[in-house]
C-alpha cells in the first residue's frame, strides 16, 4: 500500500510544481503550492504506517502552518491587488534590474 | 554539571530559557502594541522595548553559554554553535530594530506591530539555530518566513513592498514545499527526523545510497539554497531586497541569512556527515555557482538595494565555501564571517536608511555622489562597510580575517578544496569592482548642483552605524579572541558527533 500512496503523493508534487512554474495568477499559483504541501502529507501519512506516529504528527504541525501561510497569503495578495488591481504577477513590474 | 535530559520538561523549559524570553516577550508586546491607539510615539515605545527584549534573550543566551550546558539527545541541541549563532541573530535584530526607528520616522511610517513581528521572526531564527530534529527545523523556518512576508510589505502605502512581499511569499512557500518533500523522503528513509539519529543510520551504505534518501537530501538542500539565496535559487533575491522597506532588507540579508546557515551546517555536521561524496559534490557546484553569479550579477546594478542584496547572494557563495569544508573548523569560520557579514551589510542598509529623504523608490547610486562633501562621517563608514565586504586588510577590518579563516578553513579540510578557494579569491577580486565603486562615487565624483544635503539622522542612526564601524575595525585589530571563542565552541559542539559516525562502520564492518 505504501508504494502506490508514495507514487501517487510524488505525482500531485509534481502537478503542484508544473503549476507553479507555468501558470501567472497569484491565487492559482498559491493553490499549487498548496497541492505540493497536501502531496508531502500525504507521504507523511504512508510513511507513518512504516516508522510510526511520528509522521502523523508531522502532518499536524504542517496544517498548521499552512494555514497561518494561508492567512499571511491571502492578505499579501489583497495588498498587491489594491496597488495594481490585478494579481497577475506579469502586470507587476515595478521592481526590474 | 550533568546534562539536560530534555524528557524532562522543565529542564527542557530550562534547554529554551532564551527562546522562551525571546517567545514570552515577543507575545506579551503584541497585546501591549495593539492595546493602545495607534501613534508615532506609541510605536517607538514598542521599539525600545523589543529592544530591550532582545537584550533580556541575549543576556539568556550568553548566561547559558558562559555555564557551559550540554542535553542528552533530543529535538534541541544545546551547544556552544547555538549560542554563537544565537548571539549573531539577536545582533542582527537589534541593529535591525534600531535602524527600523529612525526609517518609520522618515516614511511616516506607524506600524508597532512591525517591531513585534521582528521579533517574532528572530524567534523563529533561534528556534532553527538550535534545532536537532527536522521537525522543529521547519517550524523554526516557517515562523521565520512567514513574519518576513509580513515586514516586507509591511509599508501599506508602497506598491513595491506589495509587489516584492507577493513575489517572496509565492518562492518561499515553493521553496518550504520543497523542504518538506525532502524532510518527508528523508524521514521515510531512515525513519526518524532527529539529526544525530538520522546521522547514525546514514553510515549503512543500505542507508545512505537508498533512492529515497538521495532524492530526499537534494530537496533538502534545494529548499535550503532557496533560504539562502544560493544561484542558482537566488532569483527572488534582488526583487524582493530592493522592494522591501531597507531596515528589512538588511534583516532578511543578514539574520535570516545566519539562521538558514546555522541550520544547514547543523544538518551537514550532524546528520549527512562528511561521508557523502553525492552531497558534498553539490554543495561544491552550488557554492562555486554562487560566488560567480552573484559577484558578477553585482558589477552591473546602479541601485545601492539591488547591488547590496547581489552582494549578499556572493557572500552566501563564500560561505558555502566553508560549509563544503564540513569540518567543525568550517562552522566556526562561517560563525566568524558572519559575524563581519552581519555588522557590514546592516550598516551599510543603515546608511542607505540615512540617505533616504522620505521617498519610497530604487537607492540610486547617483544619491551617493560627493557624499564626502556633505556628509563626510557617513561617507567614511559606507567607506569602512564596503571595504570590509570586500574583505580589504586593515580598513576593511574583521572582513579581511572573515575571509581568510573561510580560506583557512576550506584548504585545511580532510579533502582541500583548493579549486573553490581559487575561485573565492578570484571572485573577490570580481568584487573590487562593485565595492570600491561605491566609495570611488562617494569620494571622487563631484556632488551634482542643487542636490540637497541628506537629512540629519537620528542619534539611533547614528549609535548603530559608529557601533558596527568600531566593532569591525576593533574585531580586526584583535581578531584571535572571537576566533578562539567560535573555534573552541564548535569544535565541543561536533567533536561528539564525529567519533561516534566513525565508529559505527567500524562496528558494522566485521
Amino acid at each position: 500500500m505504501i508504494g502506490p500512496a508514495l507514487f501517487f503523493s510524488a505525482c500531485l508534487f509534481a502537478i503542484g510544481v508544473m503549476g507553479v512554474l507555468t501558470r501567472r495568477n497569484a491565487l492559482i499559483l498559491f493553490m499549487c503550492v498548496e497541492l505540493m504541501l497536501n502531496a508531502v502529507n500525504l507521504s507523511f501519512v504512508a510513511l507513518s504506517k512504516l516508522h510510526g506516529v511520528g509522521g502523523q504528527v508531522f502532518v499536524i504541525f504542517v496544517m498548521t502552518v499552512a494555514a497561518a501561510e494561508a492567512a499571511v497569503g491571502l492578505a499579501i495578495v489583497i495588498a498587491v491587488f489594491r496597488h495594481f488591481r490585478t494579481v497577475d504577477l506579469g502586470a507587476l513590474r515595478l521592481l526590474r534590474g | 554539571m550533568l546534562p539536560f535530559d530534555l524528557a524532562i520538561p522543565s529542564q527542557l523549559m530550562q534547554a529554551y530559557l532564551p527562546d522562551i524570553v525571546l517567545m514570552g516577550g515577543g507575545m506579551l508586546l503584541l497585546l501591549w502594541a495593539v492595546w493602545r491607539p495607534e501613534s508615532e510615539a506609541h510605536s517607538r515605545s514598542v521599539a525600545f522595548l523589543a529592544l530591550g527584549v532582545c537584550a533580556a534573550a541575549l543576556a539568556a543566551v550568553i548566561w547559558s553559554w558562559r555555564m557551559a550546558f550540554t542535553a542528552t539527545n533530543g529535538p534541541v541541541a544545546v551547544d556552544g554553535f547555538r549560542w554563537a549563532s544565537d548571539v549573531v541573530i539577536l545582533l542582527g535584530t537589534m541593529m535591525t530594530l534600531a535602524i527600523a526607528v529612525d526609517f518609520n520616522a522618515r516614511m511616516k511610517l506607524v506600524a508597532a506591530e512591525s517591531h513585534v513581528l521582528t521579533l517574532l521572526a528572530a524567534s523563529g531564527m533561534m528556534l532553527l539555530s538550535g534545532a536537532r530534529d527536522l521537525m522543529l527545523m521547519f517550524l523554526g523556518i516557517e515562523l521565520m518566513s512567514v513574519s518576513v512576508y509580513v515586514l516586507t510589505g509591511i509599508d501599506r502605502r508602497s506598491g513595491r513592498g506589495a509587489e516584492a512581499s507577493l513575489k517572496y511569499f509565492l518562492l518561499g512557500c515553493f521553496s518550504s514545499a520543497f523542504l518538506l518533500y525532502g524532510i518527508a523522503l528523508v524521514y521515510g528513509a531512515t525513519g526518524s527526523t532527529n539529526l544525530i539519529t538520522i546521522g547514525e543510520r546514514f553510515t549503512t551504505p543500505a542507508v545512505s545510497e537508498q533512492p529515497m534518501m538521495l532524492v530526499g537530501l537534494a530537496l533538502l538542500l534545494v529548499g535550503f539554497a532557496f533560504k539562502v539565496a544560493a544561484a542558482p535559487f537566488h532569483m527572488w533575491t534582488p526583487d524582493v531586497y530592493d522592494g522591501a522597506p531597507a531596515p528589512y532588507s538588511g534583516f532578511m540579508a543578514c539574520a535570516v541569512k545566519t539562521a538558514s546557515f546555522a541550520a544547514l551546517l547543523r544538518v551537514c555536521l550532524e546528520a549527512v556527515g562528511p561521508g557523502s561524496e553525492k552531497w558534498h559534490l553539490a554543495l561544491w557546484w552550488l557554492a562555486a555557482a554562487t560566488m560567480v553569479v552573484g559577484n558578477l550579477f553585482a558589477l552591473q546594478q546602479r541601485n545601492v538595494k539591488r547591488m547590496l542584496s547581489y552582494s549578499s547572494i556572493a557572500h552566501a557563495g563564500f560561505l558555502l565555501v566553508a560549509v563544503t569544508a564540513q569540518t567543525p573548523e568550517g562552522a566556526a569560520a562561517v560563525v566568524f564571517y558572519l559575524v563581519a557579514y552581519t555588522l557590514a551589510t546592516l550598516g551599510a542598509f543603515a546608511v542607505v536608511v540615512a540617505l533616504n529623504e522620505g521617498k519610497d523608490g530604487p537607492a540610486d547610486i547617483g544619491d551617493y555622489a560627493g557624499l564626502w562633501t556633505v556628509r563626510p562621517g557617513l561617507a567614511m563608514a559606507m567607506a569602512v562597510f564596503m571595504l570590509a565586504l570586500l574583505g580589504f586588510p586593515l580598513v576593511g577590518g574583521m572582513g579581511f580575517f572573515a575571509k581568510w579563516y573561510v580560506l583557512q578553513a576550506a584548504l585545511k579540510a580532510p579533502a582541500p578544496q583548493t579549486k573553490l578557494s581559487i575561485i573565492l579569491v578570484l571572485a573577490t577580486v570580481v568584487s573590487a569592482g562593485f565595492y570600491l565603486y561605491v566609495v570611488m562615487v562617494m569620494f571622487m565624483r563631484p556632488r551634482p548642483e542643487g542636490a540637497a544635503a541628506p537629512p540629519p539622522s537620528s542619534p539611533m542612526l547614528r549609535f548603530v552605524i559608529a557601533t558596527s564601524v568600531a566593532l569591525i575595525l576593533v574585531l580586526g585589530l584583535y581578531p584571535s579572541p572571537a576566533v578562539r571563542l567560535a573555534q573552541h565552541s564548535t569544535a565541543r559542539s561536533f567533536a561528539p558527533a564525529a567519533p561516534k559516525a566513525a565508529a559505527v562502520p567500524a562496528a558494522a564492518s566485521p
